[in-house]
């Protein structure tokens, strides 16, 4: 099997971010040598970690050719919830919360999945609505108030603060999520299929691919994967709040964006989605050190995904046309045999 | 040719029936308003129902010109934001509130135009993702020029376009230019050789464009005027306000996409109407104001509204396909 000229290209936009991402670590180190010290990466890392988690289910729905908005609401839900359990029975261990996370985002997620496969409403409605309304049910079982760092036991916080060699727990967690995804996306049949439905959705349904069930799957994961992120989140920054991660759906596709997965379907890959996420954490990490007003942060993100988007579509442009003279010449080839 | 005829019209009893049914239901919410206040019952009152929120509402037009042609612009509100606050500063810096007016509108016109020039012209970039960037970028400016601060002391005239009535009919200003909008919309949209030409957008992209139909150039416009209509949500909503913040209009783009899509316009395109967008609007208005009635929070209205827009759009999907099965078998 020959190699096409589609995957060099997209091998070259993943080494471009890996490029981007070093002459933007030299030029901030340069303004400010704090940032390149050990102890300030491992700092980026904790904070992206929550952001790469849910970034993975968001590259899968965005592969299909949906969206999830309600990603940070799950997260809000999920991480509300986990709150008031483990305040209410302080002996559960932090692994079982991690378990609750999954199964509860994925829940939450399940809904949205029934609603767009099944229902057959546009991704970006069904997502927008569940968005606001998962926000509500965050309100409404929190009662408007939110739970603080002194409620929750110390074993619960450990999530944030333990390490395992010498990495946060959190760190640990997203790259086991990013090794077990790396597999499924890549040598599981259902990792496939899922880009089958993303490339070409008739294409797929004619060769036997259950579509309405890849679709609910991946709102599935993304929700599950939402949900891990929400009691990361909560054991980080110690507390659950009404309003937690408000605006943070915008971040995640940044990240996917911004890491080659293109929104129309089809493509996006797991490294490439890694790279996405640590971009977006040294720029949000690099902003404050290099003394700039975090109010850009909105304004610059917003740009970012802007010119990521230009740049996929540039990029998937010269793919489909390498593709095409590919088969051109193949059909040279053939015809002169 | 007869069939074709034949889809029209059926595609037309239909939209009659649902904005028949939308009728019932403002019946419906407004009794149940009137039971639950013996105050409702009162012209002034009501009037005042209407035009709560009303600002958000100059929006609908133009969002469901985009949804019958098949587009999305989620960035109208974060649009409404920068004019809001470039207005306030611009009056600040010394200009006439007429000309700050003006600069509202001119920012609006700007963003829309920017959408619609990356959406339409470069080619395979979705409307989701550009103004989902816009989204972040236009209220990010807002931010980076404000920051946390609010911006005040506009003349007491240009409170009236908000809070004023027109003489002494008791109907407020911003009702009444509502309506006007509304007529020019409808009128443009469904009366038009240009209106005919967004549905033919919306139906088949691909064979209006080879059918002669300047595709860009009217997506172009249609996002333009999503700008401008900010634009103007932006005046009315900061006179309303009395200040200006990055943060105003925070949510409204959800708000504007349900009326539209309540009012019968469809996300995928092809389908809607001015009329039933201010229909579902007036609806949409009887329920908050029974909700703020009953002491209900804006959380659970916003939940409220969430379940409202995807029954929506999933009942008539889940009634058809079950009428495809039957034909099928």
């Amino acid at each position: 099997m020959r190699k096409g000229g589609g995957v060099q290209i997209r091998g070259l936009r993943e080494l471009g971010i890996i490029v981007f991402i070093i002459i933007i670590s030299i030029l901030v180190g340069i303004r400010n040598p704090r940032f390149l010290t050990w102890g300030n990466l491992h700092d980026m890392l904790l904070d992206t970690a929550v952001l790469s988690v849910v970034a993975v289910g968001m590259m899968f729905v965005l592969v299909t050719g949906g969206i999830d908005l309600s990603a940070e609401s799950v997260l809000a839900l999920t991480g509300m919830v986990a709150g008031i359990i483990i305040k209410d029975n302080p002996y559960l261990s932090p692994v079982f919360m991690l378990l609750f996370g999954l199964l509860f985002g994925g829940f939450l997620g399940a809904v949205t999945g029934l609603i767009v496969a099944k229902g057959r409403v546009l991704p970006i409605i069904a997502t927008l609505s569940m968005m606001y309304i998962y926000r509500g049910i965050t309100f409404i079982v929190s009662r408007g108030e939110w739970i603080d760092a002194h409620e929750m036991p110390e074993s619960f916080k450990a999530l944030a603060t333990g390490r395992v060699l010498g990495f946060s727990n959190l760190i640990a967690i997203a790259l086991g999520v990013y090794l077990l995804f790396y597999y499924f996306a890549n040598h599981t049949r259902t990792g496939r299929e899922i880009y089958a439905v993303g490339s070409n959705l008739e294409a797929a349904r004619i060769i036997g691919i259950n579509t309405d069930w890849v679709i609910w799957l991946v709102y599935t994961l993304s929700g599950a994967l939402s949900g891990l992120g929400g009691v990361m989140w909560v054991a980080r920054y110690a507390s659950a709040q009404n309003d937690t991660a408000a605006g943070f759906v915008l971040t995640v596709v940044a990240a996917c964006v911004l890491g080659g997965v293109s929104i129309s379907g089809g493509a996006g890959t797991i490294p490439g989605v890694f790279l996405g996420a640590i971009t977006i954490g040294i720029i949000n990490n690099a902003l404050p050190m290099i003394r700039v007003s975090p109010f850009w942060r909105m304004a610059l993100q917003g740009l970012i995904i802007l010119v990521a988007a230009l740049v996929n579509v540039a990029v998937a442009r010269n793919v489909e046309r390498a593709q095409l003279r590919q088969r051109e010449e193949l059909r040279m080839v053939r015809h002169g045999a | 040719m007869e069939l074709e005829s034949l889809r029209v019209q059926r595609a037309k009893s239909l939209s009659f029936r649902w904005e028949w049914l939308l009728l019932v239901l403002i019946l419906g919410a407004f009794f149940v308003n009137v039971r639950l206040s013996p105050y409702f019952w009162n012209y002034r009152s009501f009037m005042d129902a209407l035009s709560v929120f009303l600002e958000a509402g100059f929006m609908v037009f133009s969002m469901v010109m985009i949804l019958v042609a098949g587009d999305i612009d989620i960035s109208v509100a974060s649009i409404a934001a920068l004019s809001s606050v470039l207005m306030a500063l611009s009056h600040k810096a010394g200009l006439p509130m007429g000309l700050a007016m003006l600069v509202a509108l001119g920012v609006g016109v700007a963003c829309g135009y920017f959408n619609g020039f990356l959406i339409s012209r470069v080619p395979n970039l979705s409307a989701i993702i550009v103004t989902l960037a816009g989204f972040s970028l236009y209220r990010g400016i807002a931010y980076v020029l404000l920051g946390d601060r609010a911006v005040s002391g506009f003349p007491s005239w240009y409170s009236y376009l908000a809070w004023g009535y027109i003489g002494n009919t008791g109907i407020p200003f911003m009702l009444a230019a509502f309506f006007a909008c509304a007529l020019v919309y409808g009128l443009v949209l469904h009366r038009t050789a240009f209106g005919r030409k967004v549905f033919a957008i919306g139906t088949n992209r691909t064979a209006a464009l080879f059918s002669g139909v300047p595709v860009a150039r009217i997506r172009q416009i249609l996002f333009t005027l999503n700008g401008l209509m900010a634009g103007v949500t932006a005046i009315f909503l900061t006179s309303k306000l009395g200040s200006s913040r990055p943060n105003v209009a925070t949510g409204y783009e959800l708000e504007v996409i349900a009326i539209a899509v309540l009012g019968g316009a469809s996300p995928s395109g092809g389908k809607g109407s001015i009329f039933g967008a201010c229909l579902a609007f007036i609806l949409m208005r009887l329920l908050r104001y029974g909700m703020g009635l009953r002491n209900i929070p804006g959380q659970v209205m916003m939940v409220a509204i969430g379940v409202v827009l995807i029954g929506v759009v999933m009942i008539p999907n889940l009634v058809m396909s079950r009428k495809k099965r039957t034909v099928v078998s």
